[in-house]
């Protein structure tokens, strides 16, 4: 008798399953394409001639590369003070929303005390207030502060947040109450439990923390542009970038260096954090 | 070292009571466990020892300290929990250590102290693994490990064993008996496992609806269990509990009435004035012979070195039977009439529960 040509159902399912992976593969690569395809004009472009850019259909790849852009966004844009502003806000921020996030957190996880639920839900609350809405009363609370125009007034109204006190609260929450106990009697008292059990267990949440929190400090523009004034002694890169637009018209490359440059800390922050990002936000989805 | 005192201890919740004005002595060197079915406020009881539960009224005290208002660290006690709780981002070494760390041992001594608690543990070769590279029976032992190095006043254990598989259960419970005896601390040990507290308690107290049904050793609570609820708690299976009235024969003689049959009224107990009292016997006390109770098989249960026979009376009250006969060859359904050996009859209030008096 002839050998059949049957499939067995385990070599059926074997290639349903590839196919599958395929199909995943292809639909991933075409997301990050169209993701990635406005970077990589961004970076083409800030390396082409401005004539270059305005041709149409423009460039998709620099055969003669303007790297001198770089450096002329560096020296006219002022883009390393700028930068230092920057990563002073975006530091003093980070600090503050950790710490007080982790505090709060706590407090609402493990502590019991009064009201704890009504203050809870009006910490969420605040999570339903667009920025936009309390940035006059901060604007002229800092302003009578007398931080206009300093690091105070760039960072004091970021220290603490809704989205981060529910995050921490959610990565205490998993922690079991076992552990609070043991720890309790084997004599670490709240802050010192805090600090050796609770905070090492909640590590990739505190990471995921850190790192929106420096997405969004340092991508800030509306506050930063309100709250300095026109010296450049605080102000950001990102009111720097737009400065740099306005002044070199006839020269998007230059523009477009800047951006580039101001983008390099936080792709370099994504590419140390990316695994623990991940994890925090999954974090508790699944027990 | 030192006793442990509970003086009218009463724990509330809200409206619930878990603890119930509960009178109890453990001696100093002694391990104590506490034993009842979910609920009965055994574990609460334990929680009040370690300060991890406010006591609501009454006096607890370890050794002569009175410590209702020390805060858990201050009470020199180590607790093993049922979940084991160790910190899972510590070593084993560390998460032995942890403790002698906040008492400021020098990192010599402490070392040496981990040693010698691991060792005895049989877990020495453990020390740099993490709590996640270990097995059940490996984690268990770091916990028991964590609280011995401490030589603490009193050890408390919160069903330590309910997460192992029974044959570790088994080898686990001797290790614990074994190490307690050799170090001589008091210890309270929580458990629903009556084999449990059986074999490893000095004495037990036996807990229902936060109050404390009776405390005495094993032996003496598997043979004079002071209430009804007790005799069908301890024993595996239980003892059996049947209706029974008292009455007096024509010769004057005193009997008992169960499941349509007459027995003689046992000796040793006191006569009943209402009549109505409950009448029990172990499985082993009851056989199988040509007159006694009617009643019918309704499951066989062959554990090999004996047989277990579930039988219906006539009016649907269940007993167990058990038989050394390992070769049993009866069957479902079968009519059989079970003989009670009058020697080892209990009676108790068929009201109240308690346990008649002794006398005639």
């Amino acid at each position: 008798m002839p050998p059949t040509d049957l499939k067995t159902p385990a070599t059926t399912r074997k290639s349903h399953r590839r196919s599958r992976l395929i199909l995943r593969y292809v639909l991933l690569t075409l997301g990050a394409v169209i993701v990635l395809f406005p970077v990589y004009v961004a970076i083409v472009n800030s390396l082409l001639e401005p004539s270059q850019i305005a041709h149409q259909p423009p460039p998709l790849f620099p055969l003669h590369p303007q790297w001198n852009s770089y450096s002329r966004a560096w020296s006219q844009g002022s883009l390393g003070i700028y930068l230092r502003n920057s990563a002073i806000q975006t530091a003093l921020i980070v600090t503050g929303q950790v710490a007080t996030s982790v505090l709060a957190g706590f407090a609402f996880a493990f502590l019991a005390f009064p009201f704890k639920r009504t203050l809870f839900i009006t910490f969420l609350a605040t999570l339903m207030i667009p920025f936009e809405v309390t940035v006059t009363t901060n604007l002229s609370t800092i302003t009578s502060l007398g931080w206009f125009n300093s690091y105070a007034g760039l960072a004091v109204p970021f220290l603490a947040t809704g989205f981060g006190t529910f995050l921490m609260r959610q990565a205490f929450l998993q922690i079991p109450r076992d552990l609070r106990e043991a720890a309790e009697l084997d004599g670490y008292g709240r802050l010192a439990f805090l600090w050796r059990v609770a905070i090492p267990l909640a590590r990739p949440a505190i990471a995921a923390l850190a790192v929106f929190s420096f997405l969004s400090s340092w991508n800030q523009y509306l506050w930063p542009l309100l709250a300095t004034g026109n010296d450049n002694s605080v102000r950001t890169v990102q009111i720097g970038l737009k400065q740099l637009l306005n002044t070199q018209l006839d020269q998007i490359n230059v523009s477009l260096a800047g951006t580039v440059i101001a983008v390099v800390p936080l792709i370099v922050l994504l590419v140390i954090f990316q695994k623990q990002l991940v994890r925090g936000l999954t974090a508790g989805a699944v027990k | 070292m030192a006793s442990v005192t509970f003086s009218g201890v009463t724990k509330r919740f809200d409206d619930v009571v878990a603890v119930n004005a509960l009178d109890l002595e453990v001696a100093d060197g002694e391990l104590l466990v506490l034993l009842g079915p979910s609920g009965c406020g055994k574990t609460t009881a334990l929680r009040m020892v370690a300060g991890l539960e406010e006591v609501t009224d009454g006096d607890l005290a370890i050794g002569d300290l009175r410590v209702n208002d020390l805060a858990p660290k201050d009470r020199d006690v180590a607790m093993v929990f049922q979940s084991y709780a160790l910190y899972p981002h510590m070593t084993v070494q560390r998460n032995i250590e942890f403790p002698l760390k906040r008492q400021g041992v020098a990192a010599a001594e402490r070392s040496s102290r981990v040693l010698e608690a691991a060792t005895t543990l049989g877990l020495d070769e453990l020390l740099e693994r993490k709590p996640g590279q270990l097995s059940g029976g490996q984690r268990q032992r770091v916990a028991l490990a964590r609280a011995i190095v401490r030589a603490p006043r009193v050890f408390l254990m919160d069903e330590p064993l309910s997460n192992l598989d029974a044959t570790l259960r088994v080898q686990t419970r001797s290790d614990i008996v074994a190490i307690q005896r050799r170090l001589g601390t008091t210890t309270i040990y929580v458990t629903h496992d009556q084999v449990e507290a059986m074999t490893m308690g000095h004495r037990i107290a036996v807990m229902r609806n936060g109050a404390l049904e009776q405390v005495a050793s094993p032996t003496d609570l598997y043979d004079r269990p002071a209430t009804a609820f007790v005799a069908s708690f301890l024993g595996s299976p239980g003892m059996n509990l049947l209706a029974a009235t008292g009455f007096t024969g024509h010769d004057g003689t005193p009997g008992l009435r169960a499941a349509g049959a007459e027995l003689p009224w046992p000796d040793g107990f006191s006569r009943q004035p209402s009549g109505d009292v409950t009448l029990g016997f172990r499985p082993e006390a009851a056989s199988l012979g040509s007159e006694g109770l009617d009643a019918r098989i309704i499951l066989v249960e062959r554990l090999g070195a004996e047989t277990h026979l579930i039988c219906s009376l006539a009016d649907g009250e269940r007993v167990v039977v058990r038989q050394r006969d390992r070769q049993s060859s009866h069957q479902i359904s079968d009519h059989v009439r079970i003989r009670i050996d009058t020697d080892q009859i209990h009676l108790f209030d068929a009201e109240s529960g308690l346990r008649l008096g002794e006398g005639t």
